[in-house]
């Protein structure tokens, strides 16, 4: 199974690809054959950001795209900026296609200063992959400042998360595994009959023919 | 194989200097490029059509119209005519009589437009464009090879016993591309007519230009044009050149950094190695437009785009001299010679009536028989 973590963390090393490292390492303990890609946001984001003004990816950022479309299920990881996802991880799922996650197991998790901003997982991260058609993990993973230090559960929700995106991976075959070809063909027959019905008129004529 | 320049038809301000051009400057300054175009010994001029400033071309046949006057060799072209928002009777009327006044030197790309209010504009409805397109050309196709149309649909008004006029030059309708960036439709809209197709790739890596041009050129097969060499294939390009690289780097950045479209986004040195755009000497331009073939095959029409971003008029017909004495001469030459028999030729008037006089030939002599 391939595993792809995308990691939005900006300092080195950072604590949001610490808490993506952790969630991984937890999930290949449950299955065989995980196969782990980490996806560091802060590599791309001038790609991105080029993305953008282009309206084409980069070869990085390709790359990229193509692991996250192709992966049986995502681990999303973000530090809490402005009481919301980072714009960088934000822009990154701006990018991707629009149909790429459809079906496919998503856990959400973040990182922040203070454990106040816990709901952006609730608020923010979980209706932005509900929108995706993404089946998001019932356990969101929130990891304040303190937690790294602290024996009040960081570790249980860690692995109660990485027990579920697990089971989901197991069970659930994403709607798309392959990155979508931009150029899917249509028979013309089907494109000269599209589009809105022909005027009421218009059918009286083709019956009387 | 044809060679020739793509205008968009932009009102830019030097960057250089802040200077802005007038629109009358920036329109005479368009047929300036084209009859330097037909000067220097390049093919085709193929003007944008658009209907928002900071361009000003909305009126494409009065301009060509107006340059046919003016030349004798030149093939007058649009890049694009939109098929989407124009009444397809007013195109085929138009172009047909463009026709008849170039004396054949036209034919035309059709396209959907980059601007989503010019649907509103002209009273359509954007989530439409690709059936517009696909009706709307369906119409122009009958009504420039049937004298008399019945006919109805989903976004015209009917038309009873209609005759468009004039009649297209010599009984030959205009020979038609159609242009298409990122819609998989639109070659296949060309393929099933066995018209040509466009793939404005100078924004694009090559990899996208070469799946959009083989998708086409296996559906032209699919139905019964031909083998898919020989599917007509046109590409752009966009250069600027100086005997000396550096030289057209120094120059040339400026008007790249603050470009419409890419400007303040790539670096030019990104731009250049991910896209056709070449920045330097003649020989590098002649070296990567001889690349093209590698990935969409051997192909009929390159066009460039020279005069945009607000570079001055004088500074684009030294590029097209350059393009014309010591580019083309050469792309010519080399691409002949690599170039497999059976890969016809982009379809002239000449050789259009030249086919529809044989193929009535062939009918006459099925009706003796």
């Amino acid at each position: 199974m391939k595993l792809v973590v995308v990691s939005a963390g900006l300092s080195v090393p950072s604590s949001t690809r610490l808490l993506g490292d952790r969630l991984a390492a937890a999930v290949e303990r449950r299955a065989e054959d995980v196969d782990v890609q980490v996806v560091e946001l802060r590599d791309l984001a001038v790609e991105i950001a080029h993305h953008f003004t282009n309206g084409f990816p980069g070869r990085a950022l390709a790359a990229a795209l193509d692991a996250v479309t192709g992966a049986d299920g995502l681990i999303v990881v973000t530090p809490v900026f402005s009481a919301s996802y980072s714009g960088l991880f934000k822009s990154f799922f701006d990018v991707l296609d629009k149909d790429a996650l459809t079906g496919k197991p998503v856990l959400i998790a973040a990182t922040g200063g203070t454990a106040r901003h816990s709901l952006v997982l609730e608020h923010a991260l979980r209706p932005l992959f509900a929108y995706l058609r993404a089946v998001v993990v019932p356990t969101g993973v929130y990891a304040a400042s303190e937690d790294w230090g602290g024996t009040d559960g960081l570790a249980d929700r860690v692995e109660r998360a990485a027990a579920e995106l697990t089971t989901l991976m197991q069970g659930l075959t994403p709607t798309h595994r392959t990155p979508k070809s931009d150029v899917e063909v249509t028979p013309f027959a089907e494109l000269l009959t599209q589009g809105p019905p022909l005027p009421h008129h218009a059918h009286d004529t083709v019956r009387a023919q | 194989m044809q060679f020739g320049i793509f205008t968009v038809g932009d009102v830019t301000p030097d960057p250089t200097t802040g200077r802005t051009p007038t629109e009358r400057e920036r329109i005479k300054a368009m047929v300036a490029i084209a009859l330097k175009a037909e000067e220097v010994g390049l093919d085709v001029f193929a003007t944008g059509e658009h209907h928002n400033p900071p361009f000003v071309p909305s009126s494409p046949t009065t301009m060509l119209g107006y340059i046919a006057a003016q030349t004798q060799r030149l093939v007058l072209s649009t890049s694009t005519t939109l098929i989407t928002t124009n009444d397809p009777v007013k195109i085929a009327e138009d172009f047909a009589m463009l026709q008849h006044l170039a004396d054949g030197r036209v034919d035309l790309m059709m396209g959907r437009g980059n601007t989503g209010p010019v649907y509103p504009w002209f009273g359509k409805d954007i989530r439409q464009g690709i059936n517009l397109a696909v009706e709307n050309y369906a119409l122009l196709h009958r009504l420039w090879r049937e004298d008399v149309v019945d006919w109805e649909g989903r976004f015209r008004t009917p038309l009873q016993g209609f005759t468009s006029t004039p009649r297209p030059l010599d009984g030959v309708p205009p020979f038609v591309w159609h242009g298409s960036i990122r819609s998989p439709e639109i070659a296949e809209q060309a393929a099933y007519y066995g018209d040509g197709f466009f793939h404005n790739n100078i924004f694009w890596p090559a990899d996208h230009t070469k799946r959009m041009v083989e998708l086409y050129r296996n559906r032209y097969a699919h139905y019964g044009h031909g083998t898919p060499e020989q599917a007509i294939v046109g590409l752009g390009g966009q250069v600027f050149m100086r005997p000396n690289s550096q030289d057209a780097v120094r120059e040339f950045r400026p008007y790249f950094d603050n470009a419409p479209v890419y400007g303040h986004g790539p670096s030019l040195e990104d731009f250049t190695e991910q896209t056709p755009l070449t920045v330097g000497s003649p020989q590098q331009v002649i070296e990567k437009t001889l690349a093209f073939r590698e990935y969409a095959g051997d192909y009929q029409r390159q066009l460039f785009l020279m005069d945009h971003a607000g570079l001055p008029l004088k500074t684009v017909l030294e590029q097209i001299d350059l393009l014309g004495e010591e580019v083309v001469p050469v792309l010519r030459k080399e691409f002949a010679a690599g170039r497999p028999a059976g890969v016809p030729e982009a379809p002239t008037h000449t050789s259009l009536l030249a086919a529809a006089r044989k193929g009535q030939d062939v009918e006459d002599q099925e009706v003796v028989a």
